[in-house]
């Protein structure tokens, strides 16, 4: 049967089981968001930009483990997407973005919101192409969801001019992808595995690094059956929290700039480092040179080119995490170490992360209270100090899920992120943590929430200043805040050391917003009041509540190892 | 620091080329020639690329031009047997009669070709590796001083003589 290429992209959608589209019209993709609007198996999202929309999807994808799909115009909604296009190839979260274009003959003659996409995002996507031919579009589709959640999953870029959307072609959906340059490793490698074996016979302080690649691939109950089944401890990075309850008794901590000393000793101290889903990013090594010293290294990655890239490793391992844990479950043993387990305990019992003493409404106090009120929840954070925090501090288990900008650390993704978690576990406590800035820098997102009825909770933990820079700029920048502070007005000095009675009101007034919207606010000025507002909120079953937590802006994510300097060097209080 | 030797089949696509300089540009890869041609199945280009790397960056290249969905096979010719040669023009100016005769004999020499005889300059058509090329400028350069280069970048294939 002839039919239109919109049309076509339809069933596409269909064939890949996709239930949910974050889409925004203009010129160019008002025909496919035409076709969409002709049927009700697809659920298509109106957010109220196109950042916001992209940041959506990639949470919706973390959190259902199914690939986002976007869809904008050309030109601006193209160009807006690329901070998420960015943040997702990071992370290796599936999304497929289509985007519009404008007619073929037009292409490369500056026409009205015509942008070289393709050539854009080419360095931060997995795979990115132009549509010129109508008989290619089903394939191009086809292909782009194989590549985007096949091996380490990633974004994938698809631009469709008018004209093909609009040609009339064949309607067949290919059933099957064959892509000769693109081959993820499926199998694992046993003789490597042996390797692994035979350096743990001897090891002594054996240590699993986990980083996204474990939950990305579902093995996180694969993972937890390893652990018990060698005894070997464990750490996880930022994206791999959650890979393991944080109540087992050998899960460490995270490790890295603001890991715990215990997680950042233990990876300084151990003999075999197992790491598996990890890129070795400067932010978990420090210094280079002193990282895990006098350790031998596995590192198991879908990604060949993540190995060796920044850590020379022992014992390189090109495989999928889940297939992996698998076969070392059947190969290793039980491995007493009790010389090493009672090493980490004593290092957590000398600096543990948690405070008792604070007084005050403190980060730790309010995540603390999550953790009891919320057994089952989704938590996604934004970027900066209360992301920190909130990886120090949340616990999480087999009931809960993490979504939080690791790799690129963009400010502006939580809050979207928690509306597309939300829209895709309709069931679930959706709880968005963020700070005064970043919240801000997708606000308009409230008005999506709002419209499609989403009991989301989003705590804003209100320092007033851009908080994490801000650390930096006490710790090592002689206290010089510059371009920091969000109350700053015109009538402010130039110079100014920080907060004192005469400072002018805090703008927005973060209340009046939720209200504007047609949301809830809650302010909490307490450690007394935190319990009651989530109660409330819980109580706000169609719409989103912002609490606001007005927090003191000197608080510090603490431990800290600057960057460049070793993981043993760390500041632990100031 | 190596000079290293890959060669690529790509998917002949619109873009490609792009994506695997882009891909030297991003990385700070350190690029010295590249070429592109077709080959006997018009769905395939091959490209050549010269570099300068050590070990380590080396292989990190490699594994980044196979993670490119467009990228067919890599090939590494550093411990490979393979034919290779660039084609430079190299025009000398402002040459009396007997350097004329002088430049014949280099030509005859390096075993290259004088493809343009002007009234005060020639130009040699140069087939040869890299390194002796980069030999026969210098020498030019020394006996003639400035001379009008054009090279092409190099092409390679693997020899079967050893085998």
């Amino acid at each position: 049967m002839q039919i239109k290429g919109t049309e076509l992209f339809v069933k596409a959608l269909k064939c890949e089981g996709v239930d949910t589209l974050f889409g925004y019209p203009g010129s160019y993709d008002m025909d496919i968001l035409d076709a969409l609007y002709l049927q009700n198996d697809i659920e298509v999202i109106l957010p109220r930009h196109e950042q916001g929309l992209i940041h959506a999807a990639d949470g919706y994808a973390r959190s259902t483990g199914k690939t986002g799909v976007c869809l904008v115009t050309s030109g601006p909604g193209a160009t807006n997407l690329i901070t998420g296009i960015a943040t997702a190839n990071y992370d290796s979260v599936p999304l497929v973005c289509f985007t519009g274009q404008v007619t073929t003959h037009l292409i490369g003659n500056d026409a009205f919101q015509e942008v070289d996409i393709v050539g854009i995002t080419r360095s931060i996507c997995k795979y990115s192409v132009t549509v010129r031919d109508r008989k290619d579009l089903g394939r191009i589709i086809k292909e782009a969801f194989y590549i985007a959640s096949s091996g380490r999953p990633g974004p994938v870029v698809i631009d469709l001019p008018k004209d093909i959307m609009l040609a009339v072609g064949d309607d067949i959906y290919p059933d099957e992808v064959f892509i000769r340059g693109y081959k993820p490793n499926t199998g694992v490698h046993i003789g490597q595995l042996k390797k692994v074996v035979d350096i743990l016979k001897t090891s002594e302080k054996p240590l699993f690094l986990i980083g996204g690649g474990v939950p990305i691939s579902c093995a996180n109950g694969s993972l937890t059956k390893l652990v018990n089944h060698t005894n070997i401890p464990v750490v996880t990075t930022i994206m791999g929290k959650g890979a393991i309850d944080t109540n087992h008794p050998l899960y460490i901590g995270n490790l890295g700039m603001h890991g715990s000393y215990s997680a950042n000793k233990a990876v300084s101290n151990c003999d075999v480092l197992i790491s598996i889903g990890t890129r070795f990013n400067d932010r978990i090594t420090g210094k280079i040179n002193t990282f895990a010293t006098y350790a031998k290294i596995v590192h198991i990655d879908i990604d060949p080119a993540s190995i060796s890239k920044n850590i020379k490793v022992d014992i390189p391992v090109v495989a999928d995490a889940k297939a992996a844990i698998k076969a070392l479950l059947e190969i290793t043993d039980h491995y007493q170490r009790p010389d090493w387990i009672s090493a980490i305990k004593s290092w957590k019992k000398e600096h543990p992360l948690e405070h008792s003493e604070a007084t005050g409404l403190t980060p730790q106090k309010i995540i603390q209270q999550i953790n009891s009120l919320f057994a089952e929840a989704i938590i996604v954070t934004d970027v900066g100090q209360h992301q920190m925090w909130s990886a120090q501090y949340i616990h999480m288990s087999d009931q809960k899920k993490w979504l939080t900008s690791g790799g690129l650390g963009t400010m502006g993704y939580g809050f979207p992120a928690a509306i597309g978690a939300q829209l895709g576990n309709k069931d679930r406590q959706v709880i968005c943590i963020s700070g005064d800035g970043g919240i801000q820098m997708n606000i308009q997102e409230m008005a999506t929430a709002v419209a499609y009825e989403l009991p989301l909770i989003i705590c804003i933990f209100n320092n007033s200043y851009l908080g994490m820079v801000r650390q930096w700029q006490q710790l090592f920048y002689d206290k010089r805040y510059a371009s920091t502070c969000i109350r700053k007005r015109k009538s402010c000095q130039l110079q100014c050391k920080g907060p004192n009675p005469n400072c002018p009101e805090y703008s927005p007034d973060f209340i009046k917003l939720a209200e504007s919207y047609g949301a809830a606010g809650i302010r909490v000025r307490r450690s007394e009041d935190i319990k009651a507002a989530f109660d409330q909120a819980k109580e706000n079953k169609k719409a989103p509540t912002i609490i606001e937590f007005i927090i003191d802006s000197e608080e510090l994510v603490l431990p800290m190892v600057k960057g460049g300097q070793s993981l043993e060097d760390m500041i632990l209080e100031c | 620091m190596k000079k290293r030797w890959i060669s690529l089949y790509v998917e002949n696509q619109i873009g490609v080329l792009a994506k695997i300089s882009g891909l030297f540009s991003s990385k700070s890869y350190n690029l010295e020639s590249l070429t592109v041609g077709p080959t006997g199945d018009e769905t395939i280009s091959r490209i050549t690329i010269g570099l300068l790397s050590d070990d380590a960056t080396f292989e990190q290249i490699k594994k980044q031009l196979n993670r490119c969905i467009e990228v067919i096979t890599v090939m590494d010719f550093t411990n490979t047997s393979i034919l290779i040669k660039e084609l430079m023009f190299i025009k000398i100016k402002n040459c009396k009669s007997e350097q004329k005769n002088q430049i014949f004999q280099i030509a005859q020499t390096y075993k290259v070709s004088v493809r343009d005889y002007g009234k005060n300059s020639l130009t040699l058509e140069c087939v040869l590796p890299e390194k002796e090329n980069n030999r026969l400028i210098k020498l030019l350069q020394a006996l003639f001083g400035e001379c009008e280069i054009v090279r092409g970048g190099s092409v390679a294939i693997e020899t079967n003589s050893f085998q």
